[in-house]
């Protein structure tokens, strides 16, 4: 594969998961040797053994996942690893200096004196690149930047990087997200399957056309064919109330009612009481008062196990913490939530051959990209971590699927394959409750949506009908909706 | 599948022994700055362990480590550390040892009377550490903390009912005292090694047992695959339906039910007497050899009886008068030194295997990818 990046320009690496890209950025950041290849910086032929060589030739890195410690200042932060000595300690004093000089320069607005704990996701990624800049980087490496950040966050870190790039730096972009890689980029370089398939300028093309030039073929769009909704109620939720440790009420009388067939879209801020509703359905989060009902039986007192014993799959949103094993082979995984169940288990013990056989129809039908299933999961990418879940919940036909954020951080060809599953599933008269940030996908996958706020449905909306401004406004608080 | 399997045997010997060559070197640097000649150490020692006696009395040591070092790695496979194994196995054999001297149980069957002096070290190890598990549970208190304070109350319980009035007698012509002696039907007999003066432990086939049952119930049932989903991630175990509370409160059970069994090959085989001489500060030894065995069943068996061989053979040490504090100091670094070592293996190896899948996901390309 080839890339060549022109010095002072923001040059963007667009790719399915598992196409290559984590794998060239730590070949360039010196985390990973290539098996052949050269990296050549203004001419000179670099050879990277670990990151510090890396830095020495002003190569930085900003990873996804923040590395800052919390109970640091900026300052501390900053300084860890490459502190400046003087007068036989560490001269804070030169190094707050020159913290506020780059911070002022590039218009980063950092405050080298403010703890990280109380830095917004935002500042703290700026808090990253200021690291990487102190270091006396020229070139920037930003790995997905804008998979953690708002909106108005996006746009300030690509004003950041557009007066980092009149100061001459040079900044590879590595996301998925077509659109801010159009409005940022002065180069695109696509790729697929390790390999690069195309350069363009982004002038030339349309988000659609790239992101089919990732896949290699005609992009899915999110939407549902004919109606499959029944009036057998599976999930009904009444007066869903729950209070977090410190005392608040993040949930508040919430009722809910999903029935065979049905897709329900809940919209929000995040932070709204999403996690606390989905946590409450799956027996994770104790109730202060409600009743959870799945198919006319009561489960308000059952255990997280007995509740996915009755057929309740569950997608969560957060893979790494919740999801997955990450040092654990896919096998393994295939049987994590699924312990009580064929074919992983026969009575208390395992069922290895079942397990395996199962990962690898999993493996098959849902394209999980692995040389097999004997890997750990920790080793593929993000996007197949997911396919693997999705493959895992679906098993076993359950009659509700809580799917929180089922294409959060997946390629537009997992994601596809992860609605195709959803509809195919839904046609076989499973519930879903799809809770997600990506409106498209809310209003294109839902069958009726409703919009939470401050731990309240506070509307509802019928997906045909409504419109990613509507709903925008509406989880804002500043809505219209009919009141539900 | 051949040479990935050899690759990660290679890779999982590659801590462990670069630990032990590592604290060899340190030892051999030690002992020329004393003034000793290393190699005429190393001579003396590995000698040694060419008569029998050093090599029954090896496997005697490795026995009861070994027992300690499971107890411990149960905790460890969930994250959770039982420091406590000591005052476990102490309390354990000094009741079970009360209990297999009493008169009443001489006149049940030989078979009988072990079993329940087993069972008897089983359940007061057991109970001892579910204390602790009990008040991780219900009151959030760290494990850790509570195990050594139980150690200390251990101690002094073992102290307070080992006297004339309550659980002990003199032992005859000394100044010991100890549990009324476990007559013959009651003892387990040990299983004669050619050459050597002492048999082996008859009890070394209930290590056996319990590695192999350690090893089925962590990769075969589902109570093992619950354990290690905590031990690697507690968020993912209870989101898969895990009851995290339970879990604990059932690996500290079994951890000191284990523990419970660290004194009986000493306790049936050779002691027949809980005795203040009794050895104490097994529970100690079984975390560094959980450490370095990486709590794998057929690992730890293998650090059991390097810990026992180093043991015995330092007693020749004394013959050339080289302080035998030499081999402790050798015990150390290998801890210290193999728990570098496992983590910087436990990196590579994640990257080899990242390389692998990417590698391998790089050359399955159809040919309608190629042309597009």
């Amino acid at each position: 594969m080839n890339v060549a990046v022109r010095t002072g320009t923001v040059h963007a690496l667009v790719g399915e998961n598992g196409a290559g890209k984590s794998t060239l950025m730590k070949i360039l950041y010196g985390m990973q040797r290539p098996d052949e290849g050269t990296i050549s910086i203004d001419g000179t032929q670099g050879d990277f053994h670990t990151p510090a060589d890396a830095i020495a030739v002003g190569i930085g890195m900003v990873h996804q996942h923040f590395m800052l410690a919390d109970n640091l200042t900026v300052l501390e932060n900053v300084v860890l690893g490459d502190e400046p000595r003087g007068g036989g300690g560490i001269d804070f004093k030169a190094a707050r200096a020159k913290i506020k000089d780059i911070s002022a320069r590039y218009g980063l607005g950092v405050d080298p004196d403010r703890l990280v704990d109380e830095l917004g996701v935002g500042e703290r990624q700026r808090v990253e690149i200021l690291k990487v800049l102190f270091r006396g980087a020229r070139i920037l490496i930003l790995d997905e930047p804008t998979a953690v950040l708002v909106p108005q966050e996006v746009d300030e870190l690509f004003g950041n990087l557009r007066e980092l790039k009149a100061e001459g730096l040079t900044i590879l972009f590595i996301s998925h997200k077509l659109d801010e890689v159009l409005s940022v980029a002065d180069d695109i370089t696509v790729m697929r399957r390790g390999t690069t398939v195309a350069s363009v300028a982004p002038g030339d093309v349309t988000a659609r056309q790239l992101a089919e030039l990732m896949v290699g073929s005609a992009l899915p769009v999110p939407e549902l064919r004919e109606s499959t909704v029944t009036d057998t109620p599976v999930l009904e939720a009444e007066g869903l109330t729950v209070t977090s440790p410190d005392g608040r009420t993040v949930l508040e009388g919430m009722s809910v009612t999903i029935n065979a067939g049905e897709v329900l879209g809940i919209a929000g801020v995040e932070g709204n009481g999403q996690a606390e509703l989905v946590e409450a359905l799956m027996g994770i989060r104790p109730l202060q008062a409600g009743r959870i009902a799945l198919r006319g039986e009561d489960i308000t007192k059952l255990s997280t196990r007995k509740r996915r014993d009755a057929g309740i799959g569950y997608i969560p949103e957060d893979r790494h913490r919740q999801g997955v094993l990450l040092e654990a082979t896919l096998w393994e995984n295939r049987i994590l939530g699924h312990q009580t169940k064929a074919p992983s288990v026969r009575g208390l013990l395992l069922n290895r051959s079942g397990a395996r056989a199962d990962t690898q129809r999993i493996v098959d039908e849902y394209d999980v990209r692995t040389p097999n299933i004997d890997v750990l999961a920790g080793s593929l990418s993000g996007g197949n971590q997911q396919k693997l879940i999705v493959g895992r919940e679906m098993s076993g036909n359950p009659v509700l699927l809580i799917a929180s954020h089922p294409t959060r951080g997946v390629d537009v060809g997992a994601q596809a394959a992860i609605w195709e599953q959803i509809r195919k599933a839904r046609a076989e008269q499973l519930a879903v409750l799809l809770i997600s940030a990506d409106l498209d996908e809310l209003i294109g996958m839902s069958d009726s949506l409703a919009v939470i706020l401050r731990g309240r449905l506070v509307a509802s909306y019928d997906p045909k009908a409504v419109t990613p401004e509507e709903l925008g406004s509406a989880m804002t608080g500043a809505g219209d909706g009919e009141e539900s | 599948m051949g040479r990935i399997s050899l690759r990660s045997v290679g890779l999982g010997l590659a801590a462990p022994v670069g630990a032990l060559v590592f604290a060899l070197l340190v030892c051999g640097v030690i002992l020329s700055i004393t003034g000793h000649q290393p190699f005429d150490v190393a001579e003396d020692m590995i000698g040694s362990l060419e008569r029998p006696r050093t090599v029954a009395n090896s496997l005697n040591s490795a026995t009861t480590y070994y027992l300690s070092a499971v107890a411990v790695a149960i905790g460890f496979k969930m994250r959770l550390f039982n420091i406590g194994v000591d005052g476990q196995y102490r309390l354990a054999a000094m009741l079970a040892a009360a209990l297999a001297g009493a008169s009443f149980m001489e006149s049940l069957p030989s078979v009988l009377r072990i079993l329940m002096t087993i069972l008897a070290a089983m359940l007061v190890g057991a109970i001892w550490s579910g204390i602790a598990g009990f008040l991780k549970v219900t009151r959030g208190v760290s494990e850790v903390i509570s195990t050594i304070m139980l150690n200390a109350i251990a101690t002094a319980l073992v102290a307070f009912l080992l006297n004339p009035d309550r659980l002990a007698v003199t032992v005859a012509g000394s100044n010991n005292i100890g549990t009324a002696p476990i007559t013959e039907g009651g003892q387990v007999p040990g299983i004669p090694y050619s050459g050597s003066s002492s048999d082996v432990f008859g009890l070394i086939v209930l290590a056996a047992v319990v590695g192999v049952a350690y090893w089925f119930m962590l990769n075969r049932t589902r109570f093992g695959f619950d354990l290690k989903a905590t031990g690697e991630s507690e968020s993912a175990a209870v989101a898969s339906g895990v009851n995290v509370k339970k879990m604990v409160l059932a690996s500290m059970l079994l951890s000191g039910a284990v523990a419970g069994l660290v004194g009986m090959p000493q306790l049936l085989g050779a002691s027949h007497s809980y005795s203040l001489d009794f050895p104490a500060g097994l529970g100690f030894t079984g975390i560094a050899i959980a450490l370095l065995g990486r709590n794998h069943p057929i690992g730890m068996a293998f650090a059991a009886f390097l810990w026992g061989a180093l043991d015995q053979t330092s007693n020749v040490l004394d013959l050339s008068g080289v302080p035998k504090e030499i081999v402790v100091i050798m015990q150390g670094v290998i801890v210290l030194s193999v728990v570098i070592a496992y983590e910087l293996v436990r990196r590579y190896k994640l990257r080899l295997e990242q390389r692998d899948v990417g590698r391998a996901l790089g050359t399955t390309k159809t040919p309608e990818e190629v042309q597009a």
